[in-house]
């Protein structure tokens, strides 16, 4: 067994507070720790300001209190070929994309991982709220123990050959430890507010970003019966279940968003929070992937989450072929999105996920939804 | 394996002798150089010494050193003091693609001010050509302003033979001799040039100061404005100590240059058979033009920069790509660029810079280092 101080762990510090822990911790444990920052966007705007350089000033700062050594990496190529692209291909689809499942996928924990060990690391560590343990000779991934942050949603890509080589130091810990462990070491990360959203909008508007890369087409909103509640700024804009920014006053319940006819460029809308059209019985997810890197064979029943920190919800998962899987819902869903991820667990174990693709309700596709 | 510093051409550690020239003035000595009164001269008299040693480095008098806060302030005070002050005589300015950003990014700001700046190319060997000079020189070309040996490969460029030539031109000639100053024999009487850049910490000095010479006449505007100091070119007060080791690290430079040159040759030679020896694949950049003894830039093919730099430093071996990094990313080298156009080269290069404190020992030790890496990185890709 090789001691932890033979042990070179890459770090992937983004200048929060998360990963500016598990570093702490890595190297506490004794390992051969390595900082690295990778930046993906470049979002310098006409002052200078960028958030990728003051974050990486954060690295800095947090690797020399730690004493270890730290590096920067740019893979704004890679993450505009492999994420940014698919993002805006599946809004121009009318979908939902899920950016942070491709980045994890195909960025941190394939090109930066790739980065990493050709640094002679053992090991690539992040801050996310995940656990890898062995059972039975198996890497498992195993849900998050702080349950409001458990982040193997944005994970279930990920296979057992790469999380044989990943380390989640923040996995048994909650959110409340990991600031107060900032805190008491000082790190200059301590006090920083958690990034939200999408990392490359930031803290900017949703809207407005989207309308700098896609032409957005301003259109009717209806009801599925043909009823014209008002007009919608491009489909685009709209996800299957929203409340907000419809514009719709009046009477009664709150509207909500139900579906999408890219054809025709109409926005669906119904009133009522649980209104039938929301709801569904299956739905046809592509890409599966399964950790244990084992195809199904059969039906199981097992739980799944359809968006991030939901509840989860039974369901029989049948395999179909050619990578799909058809998911039957135990109880009718609400507002299920297409592209958006369905992850599947068996109890704490996160078995792996696929893309959300058609939806179906009494054995029809819902061909509303997009 | 101990760590070593091969990137002397970023910054070099300070001399013992320079440490302990300013010591005594950090303790003893705080007037204010412009001060009427006893503390005031004592310093002064501090400064007047040490302007004597660096005035003396390059051949030139006292009064025609420009104490600055290094060699970029200097740099930008060449070519934007310049073009202010001749602004009347014409707009153009003849600059290089391969300059240092204090001399480029100075010239880039000068275009947004309505002047005009032809960039000369640099070739394969890294120099830029006389003819190419000879074709952008205008009559309203004011400020010719060339590098006298490139930070990133080593390169010399024909400064006599470009002072030579603006003889006849009336135009002003600028060169940052920076990288030259530690190692090269300068005399501004026969260089022909008027104005030259120069910074203490790469000659094992302390970081924060430098000097421009100014020719006698050579009119040229201030970029910063207040007191009086150094004749109203240079306001603010100055930095004593620090000139003081300024004056002690010229004086050691008159001393030593010939030998360190010497030296530092022998460990760029040692440094590059012992990569012959272990058999890898590797390029010197530049290598047909002439090379300084203490800088070469070598290009590994198969590699990349980012990899290299940080397998390097995890193994003790540290070392620079030339341009410096922004948040994650190393930008790539318009040095090299400029050279190669868009070839591998550009990606997959690395900065060695030899001086101060390595022996032939830790070199040839740091090149062993260096071949395990770049056979480890590039296993399976041949």
């Amino acid at each position: 067994m090789k001691e932890n101080k033979d042990i070179r762990v890459v770090v992937g510090m983004s200048g929060g507070v998360d990963s500016s822990v598990a570093a702490l911790l890595l190297k506490q444990q004794g390992y051969d720790v390595v900082g690295i920052f990778m930046k993906n966007w470049d979002d310098t705007d006409e002052n200078g300001f960028c958030t990728a350089t003051e974050d990486y000033e954060d690295v800095k700062k947090v690797a020399n209190q730690i004493g270890i050594p730290y590096y920067g990496v740019n893979f704004e190529k890679q993450y505009w070929d492999k994420v940014f692209t698919y993002f805006l291909d599946e809004y121009k689809a009318g979908r939902t994309p899920n950016p942070d499942v491709m980045c994890n996928k195909e960025i941190k924990f394939k090109a930066f991982m790739d980065h990493a060990m050709s640094l002679g690391a053992d090991y690539l560590a992040t801050g996310h709220y995940a656990q890898v343990v062995e059972r039975d000779g198996k890497t498992v991934m195993l849900r998050g123990l702080d349950e409001n942050k458990d982040q193997t949603y944005f994970l279930n890509q990920l296979t057992e050959s790469t999380l044989s080589k990943v380390m989640f130091p923040l996995g048994g810990m909650d959110k409340k430890e990991v600031r107060r462990i900032a805190a008491e070491n000082n790190l200059a990360t301590a006090t920083k507010k958690d990034s939200t959203g999408i990392c490359f909008i930031g803290e900017r508007n949703f809207k407005s970003f989207l309308s700098e890369y896609l032409p957005a087409q301003p259109g009717v909103m209806s009801t599925l019966d043909g009823v014209v509640k008002g007009k919608h700024d491009g489909l685009m804009y709209y996800t299957i279940g929203q409340r907000q920014g419809l514009g719709i006053g009046g009477e009664g319940e709150p509207w909500f968003v139900v579906g999408k006819n890219l054809k025709e460029n109409i926005l669906y809308v119904e009133q009522g929070f649980n209104h039938d059209s929301l709801y569904s019985d299956a739905l046809i997810a592509t890409d599966m992937s399964w950790v244990s890197e084992t195809e199904l064979s059969e039906p199981i029943t097992v739980t799944a989450k359809f968006r991030y920190r939901q509840k989860d919800s039974k369901v029989t998962v049948t395999p179909i072929g050619d990578n799909k899987v058809r998911v039957d819902f135990h109880e009718p869903q609400r507002a299920i999105t297409p592209g958006q991820a369905v992850v599947f667990y068996d109890d704490d174990v996160c078995l792996g996920g696929g893309t959300i693709d058609d939806i179906i309700k009494n054995e029809q596709q819902l061909e509303y939804v997009g | 394996m101990k760590p070593i510093y091969l990137d002397h051409a970023a910054t070099s550690p300070m001399h013992p002798d320079v440490i302990q020239a300013m010591i005594p003035v950090m303790e003893g000595t705080f007037g204010n150089p412009s001060s009427v009164h006893a503390f005031g001269r004592e310093a002064r008299h501090i400064v007047d010494v040490a302007r004597d040693k660096v005035a003396a480095s390059i051949g030139a008098t006292d009064k025609q050193i420009i104490f600055t806060s290094g060699g970029t302030e200097a740099d930008n005070m060449a070519l934007i003091g310049v073009a202010n002050a001749c602004r009347e005589q014409g707009k153009h300015i003849i600059t290089t693609a391969i300059e240092h950003h204090a001399t480029l990014h100075a010239a880039n700001y000068l275009e947004s001010q309505g002047f005009e700046v032809t960039y000369l190319p640099a070739d394969e060997s890294g120099a830029i050509k006389l003819a190419d000079l000879q074709t952008a020189l205008r009559p309203d070309t004011v400020l010719v302003s060339v590098m006298m040996i490139n930070n990133e490969t080593g390169v010399v460029q024909p400064i006599q033979a470009i002072g030579d030539l603006l003889q006849s031109h009336p135009a002003y000639f600028h060169t940052d001799a920076v990288q030259a100053y530690g190692t090269e024999e300068i005399d501004v009487n026969t260089l022909g040039v008027d104005l030259l850049s120069v910074s203490a910490h790469k000659i094992n000095g302390p970081k924060g100061i430098g000097a421009l010479y100014l020719a006698d006449g050579v009119r040229i505007k201030p970029i910063t404005y207040g007191g009086e100091q150094e004749r109203k070119r240079r306001a603010g007060t100055e930095n004593v100590a620090s000139i003081a080791g300024f004056g002690k690290a010229a004086e050691l430079a008159i001393q030593k240059r010939t030998k360190r040159k010497a030296a530092y040759q022998l460990l760029q030679d040692t440094f590059i058979s012992e990569l012959n020896i272990a058999g890898i694949d590797f390029s010197i950049n530049g290598e047909s033009g002439q090379r300084s003894a203490g800088i070469v830039n070598i290009s590994f093919p198969g590699t990349n920069v980012e990899s290299l730099l940080m397998n390097f430093d995890l193994s003790g071996v540290t070392v620079s790509s030339g341009s410096a990094c922004t948040a994650g990313s190393v930008d790539p080298s318009h040095v090299l660029k400029t050279m190669y156009g868009d070839d591998e080269r550009v990606t997959n290069s690395i900065r060695f810079s030899f001086g101060y404190g390595n022996t032939a020992e830790s070199v040839a030790e740091a090149a062993q280092t260096v071949a395990v890496i770049i056979k480890r990185l590039t296993k399976g890709k041949e």
